[in-house]
């Protein structure tokens, strides 16, 4: 064994660590990073703002127009059948109808580039050739989410953990939680800290355990040797998650910031996980309230949940078909002028969009609640799922991102690129974007309706 | 011609052929100019696989991994350009550290740490080295390099002295190792090919991973390591008796079931549901048994029998347990193992197509679907594409099951096949996929459907075939299912797709699987000994100093 010279570098970080470890019960004050946050009025006890979060919540195969999109614009917009349910919280929620995903020749590829459009900006040419560019919520957490425990969370009630549309690449994506005993004990387990107690003293073998994922890190030079371009880049992420969980055990070696809204509710029941759809909204419901948790005490600033995957799986007991094919299959009824049995679901993911949001705002955090500092897409595949209409799919906000938009406005638009939205919130979060979207969906321009 | 003919009569051209043919020699190899080295993620299994090897089988992971990505039909070729979402790297890091503190821990130290320290609660760097560079070179599938172990050492020493126990302070070292790419990933490390100038080979150990993780879907053994080391798999005749021995040890099957498990796509398992109401019979014992019953029957008739893969699609023979002859409605004798059965002659059951790994797998939750299965027969079995449907498609009318018109899935896929912007696609999938139409969703043999007799008969590429028994023999005789197995088999072992390079290759490769009757233990063997297999080139940005 012989001695090289690289190995110095070794020596260096276990001589920090060694001070380190020397030094326990020390506390430490937190770096707040976040930047792009103003201040808004409203802050931590100690002049510290209170963050503002980001997320999004999509439910699959689309709404039946003549009974979703709200017939007045602006202010006041009226409810039809299928949005009803937003009624409690109406007042923090934005409707935007009308916006559409081109796709400069390319072909509209069933459930998918409606979604690709949504939250990517663009459109795959093909199956085999999947988006190769982050979606929203990876440019939003770059930003935002670098200073919190976990640089974003996923979930997903269908019990199936690649039922997931957030990615920064084609090399994978980031993969849902599935179970809500799972996601409760990845955030409030053992390495949980809460933020709100009386005493802090640095985890030594967290300062050991960071110590290991640097010794990791410190291969990249030597394991990126000889591969290609690509493999490198590919590397890269691997590292890059290498990097971010060091960072995550970074943080909780300094005490917490204390966020008076943090109050770890009980630990859920290990329920079975499906798609069945009794059983998607309740464990939605209690990841609504993991998540909520999650949130108030700073864990993350980033979320992505699915309430039902793209070409929606979710199902009625007894019945033959899947919501999906209901919307190819089911006869519209010739009276009511819809399909009945496919409208139930669009119902059902319209109540649970009110209850996560009704979740969010019923969390008192500061001078407002919860969803105060919260940006929320809610947004589906398509519009109208039984011809995977594409022009005018349902894109709703909730909360104000700290009062930096309007709420309860409905944004009427005929034709508009949907990637306009998507634009428009990136900035609102503080990312650095001039434009946003590929070929014809590329803008520029904000919805400007919404900002304050 | 006859000119020619003489010419090669007189100069002895002819007799060394017919020697050639006489000797059972057929074309030999072609040429390919190799890929650039890559790193394909370990799949779950072979994670599971190695720490078992390493540590022993009662050795918890305690963690979750994240789901593979299925890249033209295959995992393998997935893992090959998948990287790791953050989350997911956080439960490899839980599962390293839970791995290493067993290692260490009081029940398992003795028979996995090769060294005894004289004083527990401090630093031992001596011991700590050996147990590192012993660990490292099995799960790094190579002897690491001593900036590789110094790291771990270190950590290992820092961890001791922090928390006053040297098997703590080794564990922290175990799960560096863990935690590495080098044991996460499978990279090829090239070297000058000392036989070829300014050609790359690959290093011999970088051979033997590929060799080990293809046939046997496990890191090397000492055996293959030691071979590695010695040089032994740059030498054709080594390189086939390392080979013959993998071939004929009991481990080959395991890689034999990592093959068809991904091949198939049972994958899909892990979301499989059903209607409890509808389907009462269906349940995750079945839904695990269906993957084993055809797992079993291919070892048995590939392996076992060293029969012809095509008969996959037609054998009668197959193993069972109680669950599935519920299913089956067969009864079971053995209450918990399996049991070997064989369908009669007059049994609609023949072949993995009639099995419920298929006809369950390929199934909406509440009902059976023709497209679904015919499509699973072309893309999966066939290696054909069927293009996306078109966004736009009215299916209302004949879709009702509730129209009288319309009540078997005949009717209905017959009619909507008379749209003209489905007919395309749906005329190469629902003939098919009609031919299973007498097993329900959940895999159920049924005669009717809303009353109406099913008839499952069809087409498949011109060949009639009138039942489920004759739909196998089709696709058993269908050139293409052959060729399917091989192209895949290939794909799966290398992780990724041809290169241009190998279209002649890949031509010769179903050549002697043909030759060899469709024998899959040779197809696996043509591969394995095959240069094209391990032909590297450069990526592009010059080959610098090879690790090992």
């Amino acid at each position: 064994m012989s001695a090289k010279p690289e190995m110095s570098s070794n020596f260096n970080r276990r001589r920090v660590l060694r001070g380190m470890l020397g030094g326990s019960a020390v506390t430490l004050a937190v770096p707040f990073l976040d930047c792009m946050l103003d201040t808004n009025g409203t802050a931590f006890a100690g002049g510290r703002p209170l963050p503002v979060r980001f997320g999004t919540w999509n439910w699959g195969c689309g709404i039946n127009p003549q009974r979703w999109v709200p017939t007045k614009s602006g202010a006041g917009y009226d409810l039809g059948p299928e949005l009803k349910y937003i009624e409690p919280v109406k007042q923090h929620i934005n409707v935007f109808s009308g916006f559409k995903a081109f796709l400069d020749g390319k072909p509209n590829l069933p459930h998918i580039s409606g979604m690709q459009a949504v939250r990517a900006g663009g459109v795959a040419a093909s199956m085999g050739n999947p988006m190769d560019i982050p979606t929203i919520d990876v440019l939003v957490g770059d930003i935002v989410g670098t200073d919190t425990r976990f640089r974003s969370l996923e979930m997903a009630a269908t019990g199936d953990p690649k039922h997931s549309y957030s990615y920064r690449s084609a090399n994978g994506f980031n993969p849902a939680e599935v179970s809500p005993l799972a996601l409760y004990t990845r955030i409030f387990g053992p390495d949980f800290q809460d933020p709100n107690a009386a005493d802090f003293k640095p985890d030594p073998g967290i300062m050991l355990r960071k110590s290991v994922l640097t010794g990791v890190s410190e291969q990249r030079t030597d394991f990126l040797n000889q591969l290609g371009q690509a493999d490198r880049t590919r590397m890269d992420e691997y590292f890059t998650s290498v990097r971010q969980l060091e960072q995550q055990l970074e943080l909780q070696l300094q005490k917490p910031p204390p966020a008076e809204a943090c109050h770890v509710g009980v630990k859920p029941p290990d329920a079975p996980v499906g798609t069945e759809i009794g059983m998607v909204m309740a464990n939605h419901k209690l990841m609504a309230e993991i998540l909520a948790m999650a949130l108030a005490c700073n864990q993350t600033k980033v979320f992505n949940v699915v309430f039902s995957d793209s070409a929606s799986n979710l199902r009625m007991p007894g019945e033959q078909m899947i919501h999906h094919l209901m919307t190819h299959e089911e006869p519209v009824d010739k009276a009511l002028g819809y399909q009945p049995k496919a409208a139930y679901f669009v119902e059902r993911s319209m109540e649970a969009w009110a209850l996560f949001v009704s979740t969010l705002a019923n969390i008192k955090e500061g001078d407002g609640t919860l969803l105060d500092r919260c940006l929320v897409m809610g947004h589906s595949d398509t519009e109208y799922a039984r011809v995977h209409s594409i022009s005018g799919i349902p894109i709703m906000t909730a909360g104000s991102a700290g009062g930096r938009i309007k709420t309860g406005i409905h944004v009427s638009a005929i034709g508009e690129p949907v990637t306009r939205i998507g634009f428009t919130l990136q900035q609102v979060m503080g990312v650095p974007v001039e434009k946003w979207g590929m070929g014809s969906m590329q803008t520029a321009k904000p919805v400007s309706e919404i900002l304050i | 011609m006859q000119q020619r003919f003489a010419a090669l009569v007189v100069f002895g051209v002819l007799p060394l052929l017919g020697v050639l043919i006489l000797a059972g020699c057929g074309p030999s190899e072609p040429q390919t100019s190799g890929t650039p080295v890559g790193a394909q993620r370990l799949s779950a299994g072979q994670y599971r696989q190695m720490v078992s090897d390493i540590f022993g089988a009662d050795i918890k992971l305690g963690g979750r991994f994240e789901p593979g990505m299925r890249k033209n039909g295959l995992l393998a070729v997935g893992g090959s350009a998948v990287a790791m979402s953050p989350s997911g790297f956080e439960q490899y890091d839980t599962m390293a550290r839970t791995i290493a503190a067993q290692v260490v821990d009081e029940k398992h130290r003795d028979a996995l740490i090769p060294c005894k320290t004289a004083e527990t609660k401090k630093a031992d760097r001596a011991c700590a080295t050996t147990v590192l560079t012993k660990y490292a070179r099995l799960l790094f599938r190579r002897p690491a390099t001593d900036r590789e172990i110094a790291g771990p050492v270190a950590m290992a020493g820092e961890a001791a002295e922090a928390k006053g126990d040297f098997y703590t302070g080794l564990a922290y070292g175990l799960a560096e190792l863990l935690d590495s790419p080098n044991f996460i990933f499978r990279k090829d490390v090239a070297e000058p090919d000392p036989s070829a100038s300014g050609k790359l080979r690959l290093t011999g150990y970088s051979k033997a991973s590929r060799l080990s993780f293809f046939l046997w879907n496990a890191g090397p053994d000492d055996e293959l390591l030691r071979a590695a080391g010695a040089g032994e798999l740059d030498k054709k005749s080594d390189l086939a008796k390392q080979v013959d021995r993998m071939l004929t040890s009991p481990r080959l099957e395991s890689g034999v079931r990592a093959f068809f498990t991904d091949f198939l796509d049972f994958d899909q398992f892990d979301s499989l549901a059903k209607d409890a109401a509808i389907y009462p019979v269906f349940g995750q014992k079945v839904a695990h048994d269906a993957q084993e019953q055809t797992l079993r029957t291919a070892v048995d008739l590939l392996v076992t029998q060293k029969g012809d893969y095509r008969d996959l699609f037609t054998t009668r023979k197959t193993f069972l347990t109680r669950n599935l002859g519920v299913v089956y409605q067969v009864p079971v004798a053995a209450e918990k193992e399996w049991e070997a059965h064989e369908f009669p002659m007059d049994d609609p059951h023949a072949g993995v197509l009639t099995q419920l790994s298929f006809t369950e797998l390929h199934a909406h939750p509440g009902r059976s679907s023709s497209t679904l299965r015919g499509k699973a027969v072309r893309e999966i079995l066939l290696c054909q594409t069927v293009p996306s449907p078109p966004a736009n498609v009215n299916f209302t009318v004949v879709q009702d099951t509730s129209n009288p018109e319309f009540k078997t899935a005949r009717d209905r896929l017959t009619a909507h096949r008379t749209e003209a912007t489905c007919a395309g696609c749906h005329k190469i999938m629902d003939p098919i996929g009609l031919g299973l139409e007498n097993f329900d969703g959940a895999g159920q043999f049924r005669t009717t459907e809303n009353g109406a007799p099913i008839n499952a008969s069809g087409e498949i590429d011109g060949v009639k075939f009138t039942d489920t028994a004759s739909l196998g023999r089709a696709i058993h005789d269908n050139p293409s299912a052959a060729a399917c197995l091989a192209n895949s088999l290939y794909r799966y072992a290398a992780g990724r797709d041809f290169d241009p390079s190998e279209r002649e290759w890949q031509k010769w490769l179903g050549q002697q699987f043909a030759k060899n009757g469709y024998r899959f233990p040779d197809l696996m063997k043509t591969i394995a000994t095959s240069d094209a297999f391990y032909a590297v080139r450069d990526a592009g940005n010059g080959v610098r100093e090879a690790q090992r």
